[in-house]
């Protein structure tokens, strides 16, 4: 195992620019997710780990060595894509053992290394199945097999449960995270859906446009977001925006929302006149009749142990998430009130967060 | 807008049998959900109900009249299929309107212009009126033909999977929408699906289907707090409901027969370090919560909790039962 560096990375397309300069680094067994929308830069900053790209400039250290200029074969990692391609005419001992017999390994060891891979993966009582009569569960361990069996330094994997229905996409999920917890291979994971980099990733780096927008923890991502993209981005339903216009002062603690005064951070930063706007997450909204911000409630969401109710207000449609225990008629009027310590401010024109005591509080968990 | 009653439904495709005595009414203006996986009977229900395919016995009433022995076009009804067809040589405006143009109908153009317009609004593709169909991205096709059901006041709108091939965010306000409409225009609908979050948060009242039966019929909040077997009680919540032994956790008061105790997040108490009899595994932070993952004795357990409680991986916890439900050896519920 080992650990990933990338630094000042940049990869041109002619005159499209589908990575600019990132850097970062993945720690021996870490598991990162490259999170973003399709064209946001992901893939390709994947393949020129992987060496199917080249990179422009920039450069990839695998385990301290330069490999920037390495051919993909030389650079002892596993890329897994749709996990579904398996060798149809082969059982699933053959199919598992293929690139270590590709690789010229002795009967014997490869016997023992598929043997070992299939307990991990927990399909070791259908070894001599032939593949075509697999439930796609199993079709999805054994192809994970194929990647294990080498052991290699890291794995590179491009959105491998992107074909899947949702349901049997969570106990995947859990799986390929558990999968992580008994092997900590350092990983770096590709996809579009916040839910699987949140569910599985130790460090999340959110894309746009070719650059990182944020790279950090799923709860630094998610409590402490660095630009409106990424608050958008995370979250279901994402961070309400509430927009105003006003300057700031360090050390202010409230702000003037359509003339009502709400608690926030201490801001950290002075601002002139402009268009700001105010993040609040779901959960961070409460019902209180005696709340000055008003609204009616336009739609509610029942989900078991609890619901998403949307509140339409003069700043637009804001969803709470609130306990489950109350039933709310359209049109109802209600209040709404903030938790103020978890709310973050945006600089509209920028997109990025105005620094307030909300990004220096001590991390939690 | 009219009641819909379905009696003793069956219908085989060779082997397979499809559907077996269906039972369902659907309320003037109701939307009802049905919930199952691919192959459970859903679409197939929906089908005829259109009259797509012809039941080998039971009974189908639409607004009290049995429509046995109608074509498809006679039943009054309008379906949205999972896959979006439109003309692709017609605008937005022309789509919308096609289903009003019927002589049959006999509408005035100012009628036909007031209906569309109305819709487009409804389904938020009124600034897109006159674009060409195939210029538009795949959730506002999906809008448009949404849309061009709903222009048509049908007797009942059967819907299949209509949000599922959108990307999550926009399927998250369609969601939304779509039960805001149905409820301002009164209609009754049918939505198949096997997504158990549309399920939840857009139905009257859900269906949960499985091998062509119907297992449960009931509100959202009956259906997850009262299931009815244990099929049931694994179809609805996020996380799963965790069955276990009925001797695995203190707390419960388990009925005589009792085999497996379904508990979710609310049917469990959690204490740190307490008289500790299970172990945190590790941690999934979801941002809003967090996915517990527990480990008592040989049994995998997971549980919402706040994202600011202080636990770590490796932790010991004492994790109590409080009025989880009990399940017989059948898997029916037991109380």
């Amino acid at each position: 195992m080992a650990d990933i560096r990338i630094e000042n990375l940049r990869k041109e397309f002619g005159s499209f620019v589908a990575v600019q300069d990132s850097s970062f680094t993945v720690h021996d067994g870490e598991f990162l997710a490259l999170l973003g929308p399709s064209g946001c830069g992901k893939t390709t900053t994947l393949r020129m780990i992987a060496g199917l790209e080249l990179p422009s400039s920039g450069k990839i250290y695998l385990d301290g060595e330069d490999v920037t200029f390495n051919r993909a074969s030389a650079r002892d990692i596993a890329f897994v894509f749709q996990l579904f391609a398996l060798y149809p005419h082969m059982n699933v001992r053959k199919n598992i053992g293929f690139p270590l017999l590709s690789q010229g390994m002795a009967k014997a060891e490869i016997r023992a290394r598929v043997e070992e891979t299939a307990r991990l993966l927990q399909i070791d009582h259908i070894l001599d199945r032939s593949v075509s009569g697999l439930a796609g569960g199993d079709r999805q361990r054994v192809a994970l097999g194929r990647a294990i069996v080498r052991r290699p330094k890291c794995f590179l994997m491009d959105e491998p449960l992107g074909t899947l229905d949702a349901e049997f996409r969570e106990v995947m999920v859990h799986e390929l995270r558990e999968l992580h917890n008994r092997i900590h291979a350092t990983t770096v994971y590709v996809t579009h859906d916040q839910h699987e980099a949140m569910a599985m990733a130790d460090k999340i780096a959110v894309m746009n446009h070719g650059v990182i927008e944020q790279f950090g923890t799923p709860q630094e991502i998610y409590a402490k977001p660095a630009t409106m993209y990424v608050a958008d981005f995370i979250g279901s339903p994402p961070m309400n925006f509430m927009r105003f216009n006003s300057g700031l002062k360090s050390g202010d603690r409230s702000i003037l929302l359509d003339g009502i005064d709400v608690a926030v951070p201490e801001i950290h930063q002075d601002m002139a006149e402009s268009e700001l706007a105010l993040g609040v997450r779901p959960e961070h909204i409460r019902f209180s009749d005696a709340s000055a911000l008003r609204g009616a409630v336009y739609g509610s969401e029942y989900l078991g142990t609890n619901q998403v109710v949307a509140v339409e207000t003069p700043g637009g449609l804001i969803r709470a998430r609130v306990p489950a225990n109350r039933s709310f008629r359209i049109g109802e009027r209600v209040g709404l009130e903030f938790n103020p310590a978890k709310l973050a401010l945006f600089d509209c024109r920028s997109g990025r967060a105005v620094p307030s005591s909300l990004y220096q509080e001590t991390r939690h968990g | 807008m009219a009641d819909v009653v379905l009696r003793n439904l069956a219908k085989r495709f060779g082997d397979t049998q499809a559907l077996a005595d269906l039972d369902l009414s659907i309320r003037d203006g109701e939307f009802v959900v049905l919930l199952g996986p691919t192959g459970a009977g859903k679409t197939t229900t929906l089908r005829l109900i259109a009259g797509l395919e012809r039941p080998d016995s039971g009974r189908i009433e639409i607004g009290g009249r049995n429509v046995a022995t109608e074509a498809p076009a006679e039943r009054d009804v309008a379906f949205v299929f999972q896959q979006y067809s439109l003309y692709p040589h017609m605008t937005v405006y022309e789509n919308l309107a096609f289903p009003l143009k019927a002589p049959v109908r006999k509408l005035s153009a100012e009628e036909i212009d007031r209906r569309v317009r109305e819709v487009a609004r409804m389904v938020r593709i009124d600034h897109k009126l006159e674009n060409r169909s195939t210029r538009l991205s795949g959730g506002e096709m999906q809008r448009v033909a949404i849309g061009r059901a709903l222009v048509r006041r049908p007797a009942i709108y059967l819907m299949d999977e209509p949000l599922s091939s959108l990307d999550a965010k926009l399927r998250a306000e369609l969601r939304l929408e779509l039960k805001r409409i149905q409820k301002e225009l009164g209609s009754t609908l049918l939505y198949v699906t096997h997504d158990q979050v549309e399920a939840m948060t857009m139905a009257d009242r859900i269906g949960i289907v499985a091998e062509g039966r119907l297992m449960q019929v009931g509100t959202p909040r009956e259906i997850y707090g009262n299931p009815a077997n244990l099929h049931v009680a694994a179809r609805l919540g996020q996380p799963h409901i965790n069955l276990l032994p009925a001797d695995l956790l203190p707390g419960g008061r388990p009925p005589a027969g009792t085999k497996t105790v379904g508990a979710r997040t609310e049917h469990l108490d959690i204490i740190v370090g307490k008289d500790a009899n299970a172990e945190i595994d590790w941690i999934e932070h979801l941002g809003d919560q967090n996915h517990l993952h527990i480990r008592a004795g040989n049994h995998k357990l997971v549980t919402l909790a706040d994202p600011y409680l202080a636990i770590a991986p490796g932790d010991r916890i004492s994790l109590t039962l409080r009025d989880p439900l009990y399940f017989d050896a059948a898997g029916q519920r037991l109380s």
